[in-house]
């Protein structure tokens, strides 16, 4: 397959109703964000559920609004895995200090 | 038929001369430049998380009115520059130039009010109830480090955004830059937008004032 045939392949995407959803649902997604504030849950569940969502609401915008959905699947296997791996790398050299520091405290 | 040096490099994926992934080099180096900005916000953000658990005294300086009302309506309008410049991405690919130019103002304006309403928010919280960047009046300082820290480096960002839409609009306005540089200023507008959706909960959410 032509370079230009498989450009224009990729180039299919979500259509405006589609978008339109997903924003509705992102704004959703915030509201709830906003009620659980209010919920007076301990700091560690309140931190573990928002960053759930705020990954759900990443993986929606860049599914669909930054069009990886519809990129060469290849794309999506060289960028998100070394990125998830990078960021486990930080958390895992980081916590268990964290958690020794934490405990130093109290 | 003589077979030309073109249609050797064409002829298959690994014989070079063609687009890696079916995308030009400008939309790679923006992915590229995305995943290096993402670990960036990745290190404050999981640093911040730590301080925030680790510190019992962490002030919540953020009443419904009007903190947690601004920041939300904030993230709205973020989130609706986001749509506009989608819709700006399939107009450019469609090949409508007008279009195109006035969905990537209405972007840019959102940027602009997202940026006012942010710096209203910094202008009360640091005249008001007196937090800085090197200290506030209760709770531990490393509040007012990381809070001024992170939302300034995403505001930044916001900035740059508004500037690269409107040197794209106004050339792209002209026939100067292509729907692919449309696609790409997207991505970068996305990517800030995608910041924010970790910011928000992050660190309004986390300090609401009860």
């Amino acid at each position: 397959m032509s370079t230009h045939a498989q450009a224009a392949e990729v180039h299919a995407g979500a259509s405006v109703g589609t978008n339109v959803t997903v924003w509705i649902g992102l704004v959703a997604i915030t509201g709830l964000e906003v009620f659980l504030a209010y919920e007076h849950l301990q700091p560690a569940l309140m931190l573990g559920l928002l960053v759930t969502l705020s990954v759900i609401k990443a993986g929606m915008i860049t599914s669909y609004f930054m069009h990886l959905k519809f990129e060469k699947f290849q794309l999506v296997l060289w960028l998100i895995p070394a990125t998830i791996f990078c960021i486990c790398m930080m958390l895992i050299f980081f916590f268990p200090d964290s958690f020794r520091l934490l405990q130093l405290r109290r | 038929m003589h077979e030309t040096k073109t249609d050797a490099a064409l002829s298959s994926p690994w014989s070079g001369g063609t687009a890696p992934f079916a995308m030009g080099s400008k939309k790679l180096g923006m992915w590229l430049f995305i995943v290096s900005d993402t670990l960036t916000f990745s290190a404050l953000l999981i640093t911040y998380s730590y301080s925030r658990l680790a510190n019992p005294d962490w002030p919540r300086p953020f009443p419904m009115n009007p903190a947690i009302i601004f920041s939300t309506t904030m993230t709205v309008v973020l989130l609706a520059s986001s749509l506009t410049m989608v819709m700006a991405v399939m107009a450019a690919q469609r090949g409508d130039r007008r279009k195109t130019v006035l969905w990537m103002i209405a972007t840019m304006a959102g940027g602009l009010l997202f940026t006012g309403l942010h710096l209203r928010e910094w202008v009360h919280l640091i005249t008001v109830e007196h937090f800085t960047i090197t200290g506030n009046p209760e709770g531990t300082p490393l509040f007012g480090a990381t809070f001024f820290g992170i939302t300034g480096l995403h505001m930044t960002h916001v900035m740059i955004g508004v500037i690269y839409l409107g040197i794209v609009a106004t050339g792209f306005g002209r026939g100067k830059f292509s729907a692919e540089d449309v696609e790409v200023n997207g991505l970068y507008w996305h990517f800030v937008d995608l910041v924010w959706m970790f910011v928000f909960p992050l660190i309004y959410l986390m300090s609401v004032k009860y």
